[in-house]
């Protein structure tokens, strides 16, 4: 194995000379890749996930219309589910006492990427989508989520072009809050179902 | 295909290591290999997700490992460059140690000699209306296919063979496993089917674990219990 040791700038250098190549044949522009920066940095993000989320929390009328057809609740705020948003169809699972969700792509690393951006790291490591569908509660107990033995945990392994977002439960002692405040407490953690609202951030 | 890809319920791979505060991307490089893949969409050379998806599955299951999220891609990616004949492996590689890689560096793509042919996608979305009914309704108890080819599947290794039940239907969507190879659409129906943890992993499980996926028909059939 020692000749193929992973040196950790290998992917690095062929990408460059890949990016390279492309630009000499005119397919890509250099440009192109700041705009991919951009668009995920500022565009598309968790903050679009947390506006939905603490919608629902204020407005039971929008709760009941995420929960039946989070897709077309979603648009209303101006969320495009688009091809470009890896979300052609999006399914919203709402967490209680009884039942807390979480989501995984087991296969690869799909993920709902309009309301959340890009995933995370641990998201696409073997290590969270080989556990999750088999050991969940030693798993979410690393992410600091420690959920009573009766809690179902419910894993959606989203295996086709369905994507999944978790409705956290609404944490106590924010009746006070406006929707700005309470979106400020939607961790990206807790809408893919590894941590709660209010938490402390992976 | 059983792939490397294919992890879920594998045992070995330790903790999780997070990180606090994550960037969307970690190095300029990752974006790059993200807008290739659109660039390399423009010119053609992707046909459709489930063939790039497949084509990641393809790559060296070392460097799968290895090689990161992105580095995935860029496998994938240059696999599909080079079997579209838009770029040449040896040419990448050699200006890839101009660029200071090591002769030895382990090389991802793993291009076919006799590739699919695979138009480009005609329309990027994916739901598709059908004129026959569903096989399977909401309750229904079902098994999964134990039938195995070397090609894109989306159903899983660790739900073969196992019995659920049938939790929703999604109506009809393009189905992965023909759309990968460049044999048409052949939409399905897409089901939510719901399997117990001790369905999934027998008699240790979790009590109250529940696995949901969602399954295209082909994979389904009626079970008696």
């Amino acid at each position: 194995m020692s000749d193929h040791d992973h040196h950790p700038d290998e992917p690095a250098i062929r990408a460059e000379a890949l990016e390279h190549l492309l630009v000499e044949q005119g397919l890509l522009d250099p440009g192109d890749v700041d705009t991919v920066i951009a668009t995920f940095n500022e565009r598309i993000g968790p903050m679009n996930g947390a506006r939905v989320v603490a919608r629902a929390w204020c407005d039971p009328g929008f709760r009941e219309r995420l929960l039946a057809d989070a897709t077309a609740a979603v648009a209303e705020l101006g969320i495009d589910s688009g091809p470009g948003g890896q979300m052609e169809k999006l399914v919203v699972v709402e967490n209680t006492d009884a039942i807390h969700n979480v989501v995984v792509c087991t296969l690869c690393s799909c993920y709902p990427w309009a309301v959340l951006g890009l995933p995370p790291r641990w998201y696409k490591s073997p290590a969270y989508r080989s556990r999750i569908v088999r050991e969940p509660r030693s798993l979410l107990a690393e992410f600091g989520t420690r959920l009573n033995p009766d809690t179902e945990i419910r894993v959606w392994d989203s295996s086709a072009e369905v994507r999944y977002l978790v409705l956290p439960q609404r944490p106590l002692g924010t009746n006070d809050l406006t929707e700005a405040q309470l979106a400020e407490l939607v961790t990206r953690d807790a809408m893919i179902g590894v941590g709660r609202a209010g938490a402390i951030e992976s | 295909m059983d792939g490397i890809h294919d992890v879920g319920g594998m045992h070995g791979f330790g903790p999780i290591e997070r990180q606090v505060d994550e960037p969307a991307f970690h190095e300029r490089w990752e974006a790059a290999v993200f807008a290739m893949l659109m660039a390399a969409g423009r010119a053609g050379a992707t046909g459709n997700a489930d063939r790039f998806r497949h084509a990641i599955e393809r790559i060296d299951p070392v460097a799968y490992l290895s090689h990161g999220y992105y580095g995935r891609w860029l496998g994938g990616l240059e696999t599909l460059l080079i079997e579209a004949g838009i770029i040449e492996q040896s040419d990448l590689s050699a200006r890839a140690r101009s660029l200071g890689a090591r002769p030895d560096a382990r090389i991802a793509a793993r291009p076919a000699a006799a590739p699919d042919r695979v138009p480009a996608a005609a329309r990027a979305d994916n739901r598709r209306a059908l004129d026959n009914p569903p096989r399977f309704a909401t309750g229904d108890p079902v098994r999964t296919s134990t039938a195995v080819k070397p090609g894109h599947t989306r159903l899983p290794r660790y739900a073969r063979g196992k019995c659920g039940r049938v939790v929703c239907c999604h109506d009809g969507w393009v189905y992965p496993d023909s759309h990968a190879h460049g044999d048409g659409e052949q939409p399905s129906y897409l089901y939510t089917v719901a399997f117990t943890g001790t369905q999934l992993w027998g008699a240790d499980a979790d009590p109250n674990l529940r696995v949901q996926l969602d399954l295209f028909e082909p994979y389904l059939e009626l079970s008696d219990v």
